[in-house]
């Protein structure tokens, strides 16, 4: 009878039962056990089945590398004798239980002190008492209640980060406190028509308002002064530069008008403007936390290996290896350095590095190269290069990547020049209007021009819109790192696919078993062999077996052998299974040499198992329609060719294919495409992919688990999201159009201001009537108009 | 009139009193996670059940 576990929701017999309940494997039940044992069932009544599927994930000895004091180091934030303070991701937590059970550790070891998880980054901070439970144990735990925390070096940016986005707040709130503050001061000063009206208490609200805007000028606002300096030190007129002058102007000529009792000044618009953009540039910058998009070779890597010395066994950190070390790979670890083999048992997954979806089995003396899964025992390697000069991490040593990239200036800054220019002509020419009619009105004009003037709203515009759509990409899982990814979409016209993972699905591939029909019994006898060998294509063909529900039959003998397949003999006939050149061996005729498992029977050949990518729904009509807008296509695959013909009918006879292509040939090809003077976006995942997504133009990362790992990249897309890619792209462009709407529009309460400004007539009252109104409305503006577009061009889901 | 004087410097204290709530709630990190402690809140203090014994070995 088909059940759900009861702890991850997995479809299962009722094999494993406890009580009235049904677990799909062993691990699961062992974590329900130790759940029970502690009274903290309740993890199982906030949602259903929200446990994760404890199948193969927990190996007790690979965390013996957390022994090493100098790994600890790095990883603790902060010491006591009896307390420690570390901090995990967790890229697992999804569910009100997992927050639950991550917060009440302390009921299942007594020496974790507190727990507290941040549900948004999927983090946990421990404090937990070291005399009692080590580090070891705790990530242990962890990992055994399903919870395998993802432990790289470089972990500390996220502090610094947030002090940042703490200073920025500080910034904004006191901006905003100031800004309100004065005014409400300024307020009394409309409504007056003489200077006198107001007495006595004028002098008192002006001065009050002077000193509410020092802290503005000084300490909010101090990020416009530094940029522009920056900028105008590298000669380079940025859209800081304009800002930070009419802030001074303002400053200047306010503090003028307090002093003479000319008037009140514009304190009230200065620091309204300044608190909008700073608020703006908040609103640009609140990115993804719990993504990182630069990654490089060392979060792939684990943090520390085992060295065998001297028959022990040692554990030290990734950086420490040398050559001529013996490492210890256990099931399930990756092979930190281009390496030998040692011992037998090698069944290597290099699908990270190459993408090839089947493991391969290797004997004594083969190479291995870093980047590498042992699926098996554990095998011994010996190092031939330091983890730093490997094949796979030399590509980040590459000459080709240390260009920056993007570094074409945005669009905006060519406006806000002309801007700058535009502004200077008509304050001089305003200026020698009045040195010709009125030499009394010509600091107000100029002055006034410069207030008026301002071009904050060119970067409200342009910081809430991008804002806007990342936020409106981010809910179609496309995830962009910073809003110039935005800008340097605009300019794609070619794009790059790798193949696994990304036009396939990664985690399904589905067997086709090529040949005649086999008979039940054959098909019987076939699942009992598969079922007893430990081989991933072995147990492929078990799961595609076991929905037939077949009989087992006893297997009288088995014999695996390495690098080909298992012979076996079962109901007294000879069974072969494995590599075409094991059936050769045999003398057996094989008809399609190839990759695939080979089944031959009393030395007649039945057929054979094809493990075929399964291509995610709505790929070819995604690629029809990047066509039809005018991308150029092209498909860079580290696979063999054997799904060539597949992918002509995907992807259209016209669009260039290179297989077998290692990560550095996928580099060359892309700034091969670049010097041809195309702008190249490559999709991709996988390490194979990291150094062209790192090459090109725009590099986005496919990934199923979004939090799991992804190369250095752009951007991160969702792979459910891959046949949506043409309407994501579309909308991302649609930001220009956005901006340039409300340039126009800010250009015309630029006109308006002008009018007065130019007469030498902006009170004051003008213009904090015209500021507020120009701001709130292109914010507002450009919210309402990315959700029209997204609600246009992005599909309904 | 001239109480209003008082009266500003008192809203201004408020309001500066409320600022500096803000910057003190930012720099203790109450804004750094503005969704679990929604959470957090719902959960039962205590479970009524009691353990039946503290097993806390991993090795089963």
């Amino acid at each position: 009878m088909q059940q759900n576990c009861y702890h991850c929701g997995a479809s299962c017999d009722n094999s494993i039962p406890v009580e009235d309940k049904f677990f799909c494997c062993a691990g699961c039940k062992m974590v329900f056990q130790l759940l029970d044992d502690n009274g903290m069932c309740n993890y199982y009544d906030l949602s259903e089945m929200p446990g994760i599927s404890a199948k193969g994930i927990f190996t007790s000895d690979k965390y013996n590398y957390l022994d090493s004091i100098a790994i600890q180091d790095q990883l603790i934030q902060f010491k006591l004798a009896n307390q420690a303070h570390v901090v995990f991701y967790l890229p697992q937590i999804h569910c009100i239980s997992c927050v639950w059970l991550l917060e009440n550790l302390h009921k299942i070891n007594s020496g974790i002190i507190h727990s507290q998880t941040h549900f948004e980054k999927k983090e946990i901070k421990i404090v937990y008492n070291p005399s009692k439970i080590s580090l070891k144990e705790v990530v242990q735990l962890l990992a055994f209640v399903g919870y395998e925390p993802m432990i790289h070096l470089g972990g500390n940016d996220w502090l610094k980060k947030k002090i940042v986005t703490k200073k920025q707040l500080f910034k904004i709130g006191v901006a905003g406190f100031c800004f309100s503050n004065i005014m409400m001061l300024s307020f009394p000063d409309y409504l007056s028509t003489s200077v006198g009206d107001l007495g006595s208490l004028r002098p008192f609200f002006v001065y009050l308002n002077l000193l509410l805007s020092l802290p503005v000028l000084f300490f909010s606002a101090s990020g416009f002064f530094l940029s522009a300096y920056t900028g105008l030190r590298q000669k380079w007129l940025n859209i800081d530069a304009p800002i930070a002058l009419a802030i001074l102007v303002t400053f200047g000529r306010s503090v003028y008008e307090i002093f003479t009792h000319t008037g009140g000044g514009y304190l009230d618009s200065m620091s309204g403007i300044i608190f909008f953009m700073l608020v703006g540039r908040w609103f640009q910058d609140k990115s993804y936390d719990s993504f990182s998009f630069d990654r490089d070779y060392t979060s792939f890597f684990p943090l520390g290996v085992t060295v065998l010395q001297e028959g022990k066994e040692i554990n030290i950190p990734l950086s420490e290896i040398k050559k001529g070390a013996i490492l210890l790979i256990r099931n399930n670890e990756m092979i930190a350095a281009d390496a030998v083999l040692l011992t037998e048992g090698a069944l290597i997954d290099y699908s990270f590095v190459t993408g090839e979806n089947a493991p391969i089995e290797l004997s004594k003396g083969a190479s291995v190269f870093a980047g590498g899964v042992q699926k098996g025992p554990a095998i011994q390697v010996l190092v031939l290069k330091p983890v730093g000069q490997s094949y796979i991490t030399e590509l980040w040593n590459s000459p080709l990547l240390n260009t920056e990239k993007n570094v074409d200036k945005s669009f905006v800054h060519p406006w806000s020049q002309y801007f700058t220019y535009v502004l200077f002509t008509i304050a001089i020419g305003s200026g020698l209007y009045w040195w010709w009619v009125n030499p009394s009105n010509i600091m107000t004009a100029i002055t006034s021009v410069l207030i008026v003037a301002c071009p904050c709203s060119l970067l409200l515009t342009v910081s809430f819109t991008y804002g806007n759509i990342v936020r409106h990409l981010g809910k179609f899982k496309l995830y962009c790192k910073n809003s110039s990814v935005l800008e340097a979409i605009e300019k794609i016209d070619t794009i790059v696919f790798d193949k696994t993972g990304t036009l396939t699905n990664h985690e399904d591939t589905h067997l086709v078993f090529e040949g005649a029909v086999l008979p039940k019994p054959i098909a019987s006898i076939i699942y009992s062999v598969t079922r007893s060998s430990l081989h991933p294509l072995s147990q492929r063909i078990t799961n595609y077996y076991s929905a037939q529900g077949l009989d087992v039959i006893k297997v009288d003998t088995i014999q695996n052998i390495t690098g080909k397949g298992t012979l076996a003999i079962c109901d007294g006939k000879l069974i072969l299974i494995g590599s075409a050149s094991l059936l050769i061996d045999h003398g057996i005729h094989v008809s399609n040499i190839g990759a695939g498992v080979f089944i031959a029977i009393d030395k007649v050949y039945m057929g054979m198992f094809k493990v075929n990518h399964v291509y995610r729904t709505g790929v070819q009509d995604m690629i029809k329609r990047l066509k039809l807008v005018g991308y150029q296509i092209h498909l860079l695959s580290g696979d063999h060719p054997t799904e060539k013909n597949n992918l002509l009918h995907i992807l259209g006879v016209d669009t260039p294919m290179l297989f077998e292509q290692n990560p550095n040939e996928k580099l060359h090809y892309i700034q091969y495409l670049q010097s041809q003077g195309h702008k190249v976006m490559m999709v991709g995942d996988g390490l194979n992919d990291a150094g062209a997504l790192k090459k090109c133009d725009l590099g986005i990362a496919v990934s199923d688990q979004t939090h799991l790992f992804t190369p250095a990249s752009d951007a991160i897309l969702e792979g459910g999201m891959i046949p949506n890619l043409d309407h994501l792209l579309r909308y991302a462009k649609k930001g220009k159009t956005i901006i340039i709407i409300l340039f126009i529009l800010s250009i015309l309460y630029n006109l308006v201001g002008m009018y007065f400004a130019t007469r030498a007539q902006l009170s004051p009252m003008v213009a904090a009537i015209l500021m507020p109104i120009s701001s709130v409305s292109i914010v507002s503006l450009s919210a309402l108009l990315s959700y029209i577009y997204s609600n246009r061009v992005l599909p309904k889901n | 009139m001239s109480v209003l004087i008082i009266l500003i410097i008192i809203s201004v204290l408020v309001a500066g009193g409320f600022l500096i709530a803000f910057l003190w709630s930012v720099k203790t990190g109450q804004m750094d996670d503005d969704y679990t402690p929604s959470v957090r809140m719902l959960f039962d203090d205590e479970l009524k059940k009691i353990p039946k014994n503290k097993n806390t070995s991993l090795t089963h």
